[in-house]
């Protein structure tokens, strides 16, 4: 039997998991930004990270008819895509709820609690098939969104739709119904969602026009008639395969839990580990040549040096505050009214960077509002904030010892570009053009990565500790 | 006028000239000169001067130099000044220097000249400890001997024994050095817009990077212009700032408190070059001797000398009514340890006096003055109420 | 909880120490009747022999500050001091003492302690204890100070010049306020004899810091040795009292080593060494328990400190010499630890990592003294390339609460700790594989 083995890290702002194999092969992940009980997170994430694993399993098992049937690859993705849809519309549903009840509780008024309940369902009306659409046909589930910002930016848009007078009322409906929303945890019954799906994938195909648009790429058009031509042929072909998928007993053979709310996990005091070294561990596992890590995350910044083996030789943190962190940027991005997604494009066009004083969190907004006064364009300061991030991770790298090659970047600011572009600049400014500096799609998993792998060699190992615990596995 | 603008823009250059380029081709331009860097506050740089040297003050990189290796030796709570100092050691920057004086004003310093000889930098890197005990025959003996040290160690960088007479000359020159800038104090007494703070402070700071003899040139000068009528009288009150002699505050922190409406009457920004009050005696047999005796009996008053029984409160008292000073400010640079352990006491003798007063602290890179500005500004009307 | 509640199997040494500094300060909280002098001064380079030649009593406003930490009234204290006009940035050891002094000067025992007669400002080694002075000289009117002023070891060697500054100190200005203070004549001849002991006591406090050579060591060098240096530190370095309690300290620490057993900690002995550190830097106050814990649940040991050194260096050699107890005073006080210059600090740490078989060296910088902190960055990069260990860095400070993140320091220890033990695993790893 296969063995798998799980890593979950509880960071400050997500919560992250991930599977590996005994090659040490990322197999699934799950990330949620639900800020419920770290338990609730852990297991939202989990989930999440198993469900992606039986869709890996199974493209791995399909490996040798995916290279020479490319649209059996489409076939899975799309099924991929529309499953993640069945979960959505769960927790979707669940919203819907929520915003009706917190509308009952919130309008005492008959009147009025009847004209919002309109609006609400008006707009759940049309946002609905957005999103449904929105997974089936433009990929939606693998664009790493999370259902809080999925569904936020489309009930804005509905809500601006309206009369100006609703918008306050509506915000204040929506803040108190999300949070719920998010934070339950659902069951899943695989098979059954996995059959919802495939019923949902033929509707897709039948429906599909004949002509592709001129909007899409060759490659996707080959695959997509492909697809479409053989649709009833293909799914039947995959059905045994995916029916296998179904029936597998996921077993988890070892874990660890590592992060910020590591200590709250339910898990063996064994298997709990410094975020510090799975982060390090899980950048060295990708690219086994780093030396240097650095990971902003959402509340602390770390610079760690690795040896060859990816076992950390000395680390440093920021200080007491989250000055400069990923949390930083919200913050930022809430005083400007722009969502964190566009903070770093926006900085990106800067003419000039803007001299910021203070990383601070306290202090951003009132830094802002002084330099806006002052007459700096909102591209600038934004350019001088995120060159003042990196500034201060610079500090920290060089407290650390440095940076070596190869430098790894990794954690949830990773992604943000304009801090990849001043990283860049001053790296290779301070450290020369040498150095090889490496960021991975999946730089946010670093830390849940490393913790799957020290969960796989710790069970092959007899640690001083000598008290290793048999583990409660589900 | 165009003299003025050109000198004032030659002091400007030099005063903050991160590359000491002066300096650099000043040594360059003869054999067997040597560069020597020191930190503040005072160090008597007529020592080496007499030993074809020059002693180039170094008073932090302010706000013109990304830190990046520098924060790699110091945690947050320590004080700015010493991150740049290495920093500028790691970059090159001092690569000319033969060696590097840390004056014995506060553990930062004191262990960033351990730091410069683990990593080696210049062929001497001395701590130089000034006595506590001001008796001739105890500290004066003591300091004497701090003084051979490094005669002994640029002789052995360079060579050059320095002589009675080459001694008594630089005396000479550095008693002129002091001379004239107490004139410029004296003359900014009584016409201070003549003279901004700013302009002042640039002058005497560039005379930290250029070879002395320069330096008088300038002085002179400024001192012949300002003694003509310049500049507009303005309705400002009168200030006298303390705490600001090791980290030096961002020139923009000055011409903040100016143009919030004070007329800054005195200072201790670049305390070093008037630490000696007075003159060393000239043309004696024993030139070093005359050294240790002005260490002894006409040093300022400081935060990096002992007190008991020539309090130091009294003194900033002495020197707001000498100046004719409306208030103090007190500004200190972050996590400076002598200046802001000596700030309640100092506060206190102010209090006493009826001296009003006001206290921020600063970082030698602080780009924001707006929360200062309006703190000076307040300060200054309140005065003026006050009077009135 | 705590050692306290563990009195019934508490050692002999613990017993005698603490009736030794009960004894101290309730002869200080009757220094007013019974007519003894007080003389308050600092733990480096004190003249503990020469304040006992007169039959003065010291008082040591540093170990006053750490007691208030420890008993959790440093907070407030800090918050008077700085209600005084006190910055937020400076020295907190400071601060605590300027606090309690105006809370009516209760000391650890919870008895009033009295004014002092003479100011002894032996500034070695922290430049801020002459600025503490300064302010207690204020807040003290009239009461006569006497500075002596301890040259720093700039080359990493005590010159015969500097000694001669040093006695000259002595003989004219320190000795003749003591005098004055006292009433009585200086007595070399006491003061030698004191001396002898002093030695002793040394030789004896040498011989149990080093027992932590031993595997495991029998001894937490930095948190118990705090306990250890107490009587060596404070008032009874001479006496016929100290001899005795480190002869019996020393006995129970060699019967620990002859029984292979760990070190004691609160929650009594710890039953598995699992790491052997050389920490630098001063322990936190506030939550010293709790600090200690983090390291002895993880089973890590302390085996040397430079903290439990900056009272002197005596593994390195030194002893009181009564043949020339002036001379020796002084290079006793050139000596402590914090006035030894970078590179220096450097060499003696790390022959501590060799010398005592360390898997790990860890620096706990203290906001408040820079004297230990500036430049304790380099030194850990020094001590990582000499020695090839892994290092490990945490940041607190000595009595202020609100330099103390428990989560944070938690955090990077626990780190710093899977970190050695995978090193470990991976080493033995290696080494299996090398034999297999």
């Amino acid at each position: 039997m296969n063995k798998y083995y799980l890593g979950v890290d509880l960071g400050s702002t997500t919560s992250k998991a991930v599977i590996i194999n005994e090659h040490d092969e990322i197999i699934g992940r799950g990330i949620t930004n639900t800020r419920a009980n770290y338990a609730v997170a852990a297991e939202i994430a989990r989930e999440e990270a198993v469900y992606n694993a039986r869709f890996s399993i199974l493209k791995k098992k399909l490996e040798g008819e995916i290279k020479a049937n490319p649209h059996y690859k489409k076939y899975i993705d799309d099924l991929e895509s529309v499953f993640q849809y069945e979960q959505f519309k769960v927790r979707l549903d669940k919203l819907g709820e929520e915003l009706l009840k917190t509308c009952r509780t919130f309008f005492k008024d008959q009147g009025t609690q009847e004209m919002f309940l309109g609006h609400l369902r008006n707009i759940r009306k049309a946002f609905k098939p957005v999103i449904k659409y929105d997974y089936l046909y433009n990929n939606l589930g693998a664009k790493n969104q999370f259902f809080r910002d999925i569904v936020s930016e489309k009930y804005n848009e509905e809500v601006n739709k309206l009369e100006l007078a609703l918008f306050e009322p509506l915000m204040t409906i929506w803040d108190k119904s999300i949070s719920p929303a998010e934070n339950q945890l659902f069951t899943f019954d695989f098979r059954e969602l996995i059959d919802k799906a495939m019923d949902e994938l033929r509707v897709k195909y039948k429906n599909l026009p004949n002509t592709t648009t001129d909007r899409t790429s060759i490659n996707f058009d080959a695959e997509l008639n492909l697809l479409k031509g053989n649709f009833d042929h293909v799914s039947e072909s995959l059905r045994t395969h995916i029916d296998e998928i179904k029936e597998i007993d996921f077993n988890i053979t070892n874990m660890t839990g590592t992060g910020y709310g590591r200590a709250l996990l339910p898990f063996p005091q064994d298997c709990i580990r410094s975020e510090i070294l799975c982060h390090a561990f899980g950048a060295h596992a990708v690219f086994p040549k780093t030396r240097t890590v650095l990971d902003i995350g959402g509340q602390d910044t770390k610079a760690i040096q690795v040896d060859k083996y990816g076992l950390v030789t000395s680390f440093q943190m920021n200080d007491r505050c989250a000055a400069g962190c990923g949390r930083y940027l919200g913050y930022i991005a809430d005083e400007m009214s722009i969502s964190l997604n566009e903070l770093g494009p926006m900085a990106l066009k800067a003419e000039k960077e803007v001299t910021i004083c203070s990383t601070c969190t306290v202090f951003a907004g009132a830094e802002l509002r002084e330099l806006t006064n002052l007459g700096e364009k909102r591209e600038d300061i934004l350019g001088g904030l995120h060159k003042a991030i990196i500034m201060r991770a610079m500090s920290l790298l060089a407290r650390s010892g440095g940076v070596f090659n190869e430098f790894t970047f990794t954690g949830g600011v990773a992604r943000n570009p304009a801090v990849i572009k001043y990283l860049s600049q001053l790296v290779r400014e301070n450290y020369g053009d040498t150095i090889k500096i490496n960021i991975h799609v999946d730089s946010i998993f670093m830390g849940a990565l490393g913790g799957a792998m020290f969960a796989r060699r710790n069970l092959n190992m007899d640690l001083p500790s000598g008290k290793k615990e048999e583990l409660v596995l589900n | 006028m165009n003299r003025f603008n050109d000198i004032l823009k030659e002091c400007h250059d030099v005063a903050f000239d991160l590359s000491f380029t002066k300096a650099k081709e000043w040594k360059a331009a003869a054999q067997s000169r040597t560069l020597v860097g020191f930190l503040p506050i005072y160090f008597p740089r007529e020592i080496i001067h007499a030993a074809n040297g020059l002693a180039v003050g170094l008073m932090g990189v302010g706000d013109r130099k990304q830190i990046i290796k520098g924060d790699a030796y110091y945690q947050s709570y320590i004080c700015h000044l010493p991150r740049g100092i290495i920093e500028m050691a790691l970059d090159h920057s001092l690569d000319s220097f033969d060696g590097y004086i840390f004056p014995a004003i506060c553990d930062c310093v004191r262990n960033l000249s351990g730091m410069f000889k683990l990593a080696e930098k210049g062929k001497f890197q001395r701590y130089f400890d000034y006595p506590q005990n001001f008796n001739s025959s105890i500290g004066g003996v003591f300091y004497r001997q701090e003084l051979y040290k490094i005669i002994d160690d640029t002789y052995q960088v360079n060579g050059v024994t320095s002589t009675t007479e080459s001694l008594n000359h630089a005396i000479g020159l550095f008693n002129k050095n002091r001379t004239l800038i107490q004139e410029m104090y004296n003359i900014r007494q009584e016409y201070p817009w003549r003279l901004s703070a700013v302009e002042t402070y640039v002058i005497i700071r560039a005379g930290l990077a250029m070879p002395v003899e320069e330096h008088n040139r300038i002085l002179e000068e400024v001192v012949e212009i300002i003694s003509a009528d310049r500049g507009e009288p303005m309705d400002n009150i009168r200030v006298v700032i303390t705490g600001s002699f090791c980290e030096q505050p961002p020139l923009g922190l000055i011409k903040s408190i100016e143009m919030a409406g004070c007329y800054i009457v005195d200072d201790d920004f670049m305390l070093g070059s008037r630490w000696i009050q007075g003159s060393v005696a000239e043309n004696t047999d024993d030139p070093l001797g005359a050294l240790v005796d002005a260490y002894l009996t006409k040093s300022a008053f400081s935060s990096a000398v002992y007190d008991v029984g020539n309090p130091k409160g009294q003194h900033l008292v002495e020197l707001v009514r000498r100046r004719n000073a409306d208030g103090v400010i007190f500004s200190a640079a972050s996590f400076c340890d002598p200046a802001l352990l000596d700030r309640p006491e100092l506060q206190k003798a102010c209090d006493a006096a009826g001296i009003p007063h006001i206290n921020f602290q600063y970082h030698e890179n602080t780009g924001q003055f707006k929360v200062i500005k309006e703190q000076a500004g307040t300060f200054s009307d309140s005065i003026k109420l006050w009077v009135q | 909880m705590g050692m306290e509640s563990k009195a019934a199997i508490k050692d002999k040494s613990m017993v005698i120490q603490k009736d030794m500094l009960a004894g101290l300060f309730h002869e200080l909280s009757t220094a007013k009747e019974t007519g003894k002098k007080v003389v308050y001064t600092f733990v480096p380079g004190n003249l503990i022999e020469l304040i006992l030649s007169f039959d003065m009593l010291p008082v040591y406003p540093e170990i006053n500050a750490l007691q208030s930490g420890m008993r959790k009234k440093s907070a407030s204290y800090i918050r008077e001091a700085e209600k005084m006009g006190f910055s937020e940035d400076v020295c907190t050891y400071v601060k605590c003492d300027i606090g309690m002094m105006l809370n009516g000067n209760i000391g650890p025992t919870g008895e009033k302690l009295p004014p002092p007669d003479l100011l002894l400002l032996s500034y070695t080694g922290c430049f801020t204890f002459m600025k503490w002075f300064e302010n207690l000289e204020r807040l003290y009117p009239g009461v006569p100070v006497a500075m002596l002023h301890t040259p720093y070891q700039e080359d990493g060697h005590i010159t015969q010049d500097q000694v001669q500054y040093m006695v000259k100190q002595l003989k004219d200005d320190v000795i003749p306020k003591m005098e004055k203070v006292s009433g009585k004549k200086f007595d070399q001849e006491r003061l030698s004899r004191m001396m002898v002991n002093s030695a002793k006591a040394e030789d004896l406090l040498v011989k149990i810091l080093e027992s932590a050579k031993n595997k495991p060591s029998p001894i937490d060098a930095y948190f118990a040795g705090v306990y250890y240096i107490g009587p060596i530190f404070t008032a009874f370095r001479g006496t016929e009292e100290a001899v005795e309690y480190y002869t019996e300290l020393y006995e129970e620490v060699m019967d620990r080593v002859r029984l292979g057993l760990g070190p004691v900690t609160p929650e009594g002995e710890l039953k598995e060494e699992k790491f052997r550190l050389v920490v630098e830097g001063p322990p936190n106050w506030t939550n010293f328990r709790e600090f200690w814990k983090i390291f002895y649940d993880a089973g890590a040991v302390i085996v040397a400190s430079s903290y439990t050194k900056v009272g002197g260096v005596y593994d390195l050699g030194f002893r009181h010499d009564s043949g020339e107890p002036l001379e020796s005073l002084a290079k006793y006080c050139m000596g402590c630890y914090t006035n030894m210059n970078l590179p220096q600090r450097v060499s003696l740490l790390a022959d501590y990592v060799k010398d005592y078989r360390a898997d790990g060296f860890l620096i706990n910088s203290i906001k408040s003294c820079n004297s230990f902190s500036a430049g304790q960055l380099m030194i850990m990069r020094e001590i990582e390339q000499r020695m090839e260990i892994p290092v490990g860095f945490i940041e607190s400070d000595l009595v202020d609460p609100r330099y103390f993140s428990y989560a944070n320091i938690k955090n990077r220890l626990e780190s710093y700790f899977q970190m050695l033990e995978q090193r470990k695993i991976i080493i033995a790893q290696e080494t299996n594989a090398v034999l297999s």
